[in-house]
């Protein structure tokens, strides 16, 4: 089954040195593509102007940050139940990304909603519940590095991931419960999206670029997490061969975190 | 010159728009800055570790 194929890191590193250059490429071109149609062929809008072009990046950045939680918590579930260890891995590689695209989900959100709104931030239930999405993504990362075992990190960070995952459909369907300043969606929707295809095609390709660079970069801290935990069995070998245990690896966790 | 002037200030809202923009390009390229050096240390760290091992094994060879 595929899926146990790729709980080998060796295995998996393999598959990923295949994938990266192409999200590399796919990432490039999107955004390239991507802009061109965001800030230079497509209209502004009839009633915000402008200021609509902060959509074809605020709306992918929310899109991905609710895309990176519950991809988080299912490989974290995953990790969790059949103790799979690269998808304890991919939880840990995928949550400074989607805590990334929270953060510019709420930024840029807030430079919209001045001009829009006349106000930078307003407690509503879309806002507020995007706010608790990115300290649930700090919590997460927080947990994990915890532990001097990362397996319990693992544990620990995977159940609050879990606990978490029930403010994803509360973020989805805020517009729709509670009375909120946010518009409701226009793309995703039963009725089919509400958006003409001269905003939906620069917004279609802009979410694609930022899917692309979560690819590239999730393969990329993969890849490094793998790494560290080869560092780690080999120190544990070294302390257990009676050798004084190597501190370089010490530097390397000072300066990524 | 006054047409690209006037695309830069897009309506008045030039501010929000191209901070918006800018602090993507900085957060996402920030980030992919980061993850590449996370991976070129760690792998450099992990080749030092590597380079001591076949002493190690030779040693362990010796022995047995």
């Amino acid at each position: 089954m595929i899926f146990h194929k790729y709980a080998n890191p060796t295995r998996f590193l393999k598959l990923a040195s295949l994938i990266q250059p192409w999200a590399a490429a796919a990432t490039v071109l999107l955004f390239l593509s991507g802009l061109y149609f965001a800030l230079l062929a497509s209209p502004g809008d009839y009633q915000q102007g402008e200021t609509v072009r902060i959509m074809y990046i605020h709306v992918p950045a929310a899109w991905m940050a609710m895309f990176c939680y519950t991809a988080m918590a299912v490989a974290a579930a995953v990790g969790l139940i059949w103790k799979h260890p690269v998808a304890d891995l991919a939880a840990r590689a995928t949550a400074p990304i989607g805590a990334c695209f929270t953060f510019l989900a709420l930024f840029t959100g807030s430079l919209w909603g001045k001009p829009m709104w006349g106000t930078w931030w307003v407690w509503d239930a879309r806002l507020t519940s995007v706010l608790i999405l990115f300290f649930l993504y700090l919590g997460y990362m927080a947990l994990a590095n915890a532990f001097d075992d990362p397996a319990r990190g693992s544990k620990a960070s995977a159940i609050l991931a879990l606990v978490g995952v029930v403010n994803v459909p509360v973020i989805k369907f805020s517009v729709d419960w509670w009375n909120t300043l946010h518009q409701p969606a226009s793309v995703v929707k039963m009725s089919g999206p509400a958006i003409h295809p001269s905003m939906l095609i620069p917004l279609i390709l802009m979410a694609l670029a930022f899917k692309a660079y979560y690819i590239w970069v999730l393969l990329i801290r993969m890849r490094a997490e793998i790494n560290e935990g080869k560092i780690r069995s080999l120190r544990l070998r070294q302390v257990h061969a009676g050798q004084p245990p190597d501190a370089a690896g010490d530097k390397i966790t000072q300066a990524v975190n | 010159m006054d047409g690209f002037a006037s695309y830069l200030n897009m309506g008045g809202h030039g501010g929000f728009i191209w901070s918006a923009y800018g602090m993507v390009f900085i957060v996402l390229l920030g980030l992919w800055l980061i993850s590449r050096r996370y991976v070129r240390l760690s792998k450099a760290q992990l080749d030092h570790l590597d380079q001591k091992r076949p002493h190690r094994q030779e040693s362990q060879t010796d022995e047995t």
